[in-house]
C-alpha cells in the first residue's frame, strides 16, 4: 500500500497584528484586556467590565446578556462596583503616597457615600479602571436585584421543566439571601400559555430578559414576540396566541434562563438531572451542527445544540432538534437474517465474506449511504477497489434557510466524496443490474427501491447484501440483513457541507443484535481482503488518515470536541 | 506494652464436683423465673405475634407510602427527586409526559403517571420523605411487608396512595389558584 501524496504543510499562519491592550484591575488583580472585543455579532467593539473579568478568570452573574445576542442591559443582575483613576483639577491623575493612581469609588452624586454599581455587560472599560466583583457592596447589590426578581416569582420549582439547570436556582443559592421578606400577595399572571406549536409559556417564572425577544427578532428574523402590559403586569407574548412558529423557537427554551420558556416535546418528560450527556452532531442536514444527546437509561429523552462557533454556534433548528424519535422506534431492525431466516453474527458475516470472495471481480456492486460515518465509507469503499465493484450513493436534497439548515440532508456527503462515493453513478448500478453484469449487490443505510433500482432489479440478483436501520422495501428483499446502529449508538466522524471534519460519541446501546457498521465490515473487509488493524475507531480513523490525502495528518486524538476543517 | 498474668488456680476437690456451678445456675433461673411466671403475678413481659401487636412509637420509620391531600388529590408532582435520592434506587417513577393526564387537583399542572417502590429494595432510611419539596411521601408505620413473589413486593401508585391515606397541608396549590382568582376581581383585595 503506497502512501498517499500528503500535501505540502499550510504555510505558517501570520503573527496577528499586536492587540491594542489596556490595563484594568479585576479583584485586586492588574492585568492588560484588548480594547475591543467581539461583540454578538464578532465585529471589533469597546471592551465591557463584563468580558475585562472575564479575562481575568471571574464570572459575574448575569441573565439577559448572552454573547450571541445584542445587549439590552434590562436584569440589573451583572451590577459591580467599580472605580476609575481620580483626575485632579489639572487634569492629571491624583496620585497615593506611594504613588499610585489613586481610585475613585463610583458613587451616588447625590449620597457620595452609597456605591453606585454599573452594568457589566454593558459598560466599556476605561484604562485604569478597577472591577470590584466580589466586594461588599457588589454582593449587595446581586443580593438585592434577586430579590426583586424572586418578587413575584411562583417558586414551582418541583413542576418547572427548568429545574436543575436554572439560572435563578443557581443564582440564588450563589449570590442571594437564604430567606424571604416578600410577605404581599404575588402578582399572578397566566400560566401554560400556548406560545407557538412547540413552545408553552409560563409568564409567572418570567424574569422580563428579553433573550427570547431578542433570539427571534435578530438571530431568527422573526419578529413574533414581545412585551404586553405594565409594571408588574408585564408578559411576555405572540403577536398572536400560538403565533410564534419559526425554525429555530426551540432555542429560545435554551436561552431562557428560567423556567419561563419550555418545549412541549420535552414537557413534563424526564429531569435533567437524571440526563446523561454526550456530545454528538446533528444528522438531518448537511451543516451537521454540534449536539449534546440527553439520554436516560439507553433512552433518548432530547438533543441541545452545544456551542461550536466553526458549524453552528450556540443555536440548531427545531426540525433538527426534534429528530430524535426514530432511534427508540419498535420496528427497529434488530436480528441478523440470512435468506428470510434469523442468523448470527458469526455465521452470517462468513457467509457474506464468502459470497463476496467467491464472485467474479467486477460483478459486485456497492450503495453506500451518505448517512454513514466516515470510517465506514473508508472500510466500504475498500472492500469495493478488492472486488472491483461499481460504487454509488444516493443524494437526497431539500430547501436550505439563510441560518443553518443546508440544502443537502445527508449529513456525510462530503464524507462519501471523500472517500470515492458519487450519487451521480447509481443510474450505472441500476444499468449494470438490469443488463446482468453485476450479481451481487451491496447496500449501506439507503432504501435503493427509492432510487431507480427497484424490486424487479433487486429479483435479477444472486445476493444482496443489505444493512439498515429500519425497515423497508429493500430490507425486505436482502438475502443477507445485517442490522446497523444509528449514529447515537456508535462513535465516528462526519463532514459537513462546508468541509468541517466533527466526531461524535457513543450516547445509546443499539437494539437486539444490531451493531455499529464499522466493527462487523472490519470482519467483513479482513476476510475478504486480509486486511487487519482496525480494531478500535481511533485505529481505523488513523489508518484512514493515512490513506485518505483530505485527511492528512488528523489523528482521533487532535479532532476536538468542535471539529476540524478538511480541504475538500 | 504492659500485660498482666493472671494466675490460674487448681480447682478444688469440692469445685470439681461442679455442684457450686450447677447450683448457682439453678438459682439464676428460679430468679427469672418468679420474675416473669405469669402464675405468680406477673404481667406478661413477651407478646404473642402476630395475634398481638406492637404500638409503633412516634418517628419510626416504616414502609414511605404516597399520601393524599384533604380534598383527596393526589399531592406528588412528580418532581423526581425522591428518585433520585434514593439510595438503594428503590423508586421509580414515570413522569406524565407532554401528552399524560393532568394533575387531579387544579392549578398544579403535574402528577406522576405511575410511582413504583420496590419494597424489597427499599432500606427505610426516610430521604424521600425528608427530600420531598410537596410533603407527599411519609414514612408511616408499616414494619411487616410480606408478599408471595418479588412482582407483588413492587409498589404502584394505587396501591401506596391507598395505603399511605391523608395528610392534611397547606395546600400551596390551591392557594395560588385562589389568590390568583382573587386578583381578578377588582378592586384588588389586600391583606
Amino acid at each position: 500500500m503506497s502512501a498517499p501524496a500528503i500535501p505540502s504543510p499550510a504555510p505558517a499562519p501570520v503573527a496577528p497584528p499586536p492587540v491594542e491592550t489596556m490595563t484594568v484591575k479585576v479583584n485586586g488583580k492588574t492585568l492588560q484586556v484588548p480594547k475591543t472585543m467581539p461583540d454578538w455579532q464578532g465585529k471589533p467593539q469597546a471592551t465591557t467590565m463584563l468580558q475585562a473579568a472575564r479575562c481575568a478568570g471571574v464570572d459575574i452573574p448575569h441573565y439577559c446578556y448572552h454573547d450571541k445576542l445584542p445587549v439590552a442591559g434590562n436584569c440589573r443582575m451583572c451590577l459591580v462596583e467599580f472605580g476609575t483613576p481620580m483626575i485632579g483639577p489639572d487634569r492629571k491623575p491624583v496620585l497615593n503616597e506611594d504613588g499610585s493612581p489613586k481610585i475613585a469609588k463610583s458613587v451616588l452624586p447625590y449620597e457620595p457615600g452609597t456605591p453606585r454599581g454599573a452594568i457589566a455587560c454593558a459598560t466599556p472599560i476605561a484604562p485604569g479602571m478597577e472591577i470590584y466583583a466580589d466586594s461588599p457592596a457588589t454582593k449587595q447589590m446581586r443580593e438585592a436585584v434577586l430579590e426583586s426578581l424572586l418578587i413575584n416569582h411562583p417558586l414551582d420549582c418541583p413542576i418547572c421543566d427548568q429545574a436543575g439547570e436554572c439560572k435563578l436556582q443557581e443564582y440564588s443559592v450563589q449570590h442571594g439571601q437564604a430567606g424571604s421578606r416578600f410577605v404581599e400577595a404575588k402578582v399572578h399572571k397566566p400560566k401554560a400559555v400556548d406560545l407557538g406549536p412547540r413552545i408553552v409559556l409560563d409568564d409567572e417564572r418570567c424574569i422580563l430578559c428579553t433573550r427570547c425577544i431578542r433570539f427571534t427578532k435578530d438571530i431568527a428574523g422573526d419578529d413574533a414576540l414581545g412585551i404586553v402590559n405594565r409594571g408588574s403586569y408585564n408578559t411576555i407574548a405572540a403577536w398572536k396566541e400560538g403565533a410564534f412558529d419559526n425554525n429555530y423557537t426551540l432555542n429560545t427554551v435554551d436561552l431562557c434562563p428560567v423556567g419561563a420558556l419550555t418545549s412541549k416535546d420535552f414537557r413534563f418528560k424526564m429531569r435533567v438531572w437524571f440526563l446523561k450527556e454526550t456530545k454528538s452532531v446533528c444528522t438531518s442536514c448537511g451543516t451537521g451542527c454540534s449536539i449534546t444527546i440527553g439520554s436516560r437509561e439507553g433512552v433518548i429523552q432530547r438533543y441541545e445544540p452545544r456551542e461550536n462557533d466553526g458549524v453552528n454556534g450556540p443555536w440548531m433548528c427545531d426540525s433538527g432538534r426534534l429528530n430524535y424519535k426514530w432511534v427508540a422506534r419498535e420496528d427497529r431492525l434488530k436480528d441478523v437474517m440470512v435468506g428470510g431466516r434469523r442468523s448470527t453474527w458469526t455465521a452470517a458475516l462468513k457467509e457474506v465474506s464468502a459470497k463476496l470472495a467467491a464472485a467474479p471481480k467486477g460483478s459486485t456492486a456497492v450503495v453506500a449511504s451518505a448517512r454513514q460515518t466516515t470510517e465506514e465509507l473508508f472500510l466500504l469503499k475498500k472492500l469495493a477497489d478488492k472486488l472491483g465493484a461499481q460504487t454509488a450513493s444516493v443524494a437526497r436534497t431539500g430547501e436550505a434557510d439563510k441560518l443553518l439548515v443546508a440544502a443537502d440532508k445527508n449529513p456525510n456527503t462530503n464524507g462519501a466524496t471523500l472517500n470515492g462515493f458519487a450519487a451521480a453513478d447509481l443510474p450505472k448500478v441500476a444499468a449494470g443490474i438490469a443488463a446482468g453484469s453485476i450479481k451481487t449487490l451491496v447496500v449501506f443505510g439507503e432504501d435503493v427501491t427509492q432510487h431507480g433500482i427497484g424490486a424487479d432489479l433487486l429479483a435479477k440478483l444472486e445476493t444482496l447484501v443489505v444493512s439498515d436501520i429500519l425497515p423497508n422495501a429493500t430490507t425486505a428483499a436482502a438475502t443477507h440483513l445485517l442490522p446497523g446502529a444509528a449514529h447515537a449508538e456508535k462513535r465516528g466522524t462526519f463532514v459537513n457541507v462546508k468541509g468541517r471534519l466533527q466526531k461524535f460519541t457513543k450516547a445509546v446501546e443499539a437494539p437486539g443484535d444490531a451493531r455499529a457498521e464499522w466493527e462487523f465490515l472490519h470482519d467483513i473487509v479482513l476476510d475478504v481482503t486480509g486486511q487487519d488493524g482496525f480494531v478500535s475507531i481511533e485505529g481505523l480513523f488513523n489508518q484512514m488518515a493515512k490513506e485518505v490525502p483530505a485527511f492528512a495528518g488528523l489523528e482521533w486524538a487532535k479532532v476536538g470536541d468542535t471539529g476540524v476543517n478538511v480541504p475538500l | 506494652m504492659s500485660t498482666k498474668v493472671v494466675e490460674r488456680k487448681p480447682l478444688t476437690a469440692y469445685e470439681r464436683t461442679y455442684l457450686p456451678s450447677f447450683l448457682g445456675g439453678l438459682g439464676v433461673t428460679w430468679k427469672h423465673f418468679k420474675k416473669t411466671a405469669p402464675f405468680l403475678g406477673n404481667k406478661p413481659i413477651t407478646m404473642e405475634y402476630p395475634e398481638q401487636k406492637w404500638v409503633v412509637p412516634e418517628g419510626y420509620r416504616g414502609a414511605p407510602y404516597l399520601v393524599k391531600d384533604q380534598d383527596g388529590a393526589t399531592k406528588c408532582v412528580s418532581c423526581q427527586l425522591c428518585e433520585f435520592v434514593c439510595p438503594p434506587k428503590a423508586i421509580r417513577i414515570t413522569p406524565p409526559g407532554q401528552d399524560g393526564k393532568p394533575a387531579d387537583r387544579a392549578n398544579a399542572e403535574k402528577m406522576p403517571e405511575e410511582f413504583e417502590i420496590n419494597m424489597l429494595r427499599c432500606i427505610f432510611c426516610g430521604l424521600c420523605q425528608e427530600v420531598c419539596p410537596e410533603e407527599a411521601i411519609f414514612l408511616q408505620k408499616d414494619y411487616s411487608l410480606t408478599g408471595t413473589s418479588r412482582e407483588e413486593m413492587i409498589y404502584d401508585k394505587e396501591k401506596l396512595l391507598k395505603l399511605g391515606g391523608t395528610h392534611a397541608g397547606i395546600q400551596k396549590w390551591k392557594h395560588k389558584l385562589d389568590e390568583a382568582a382573587g386578583q381578578e376581581v377588582f378592586p384588588v383585595e389586600t391583606r
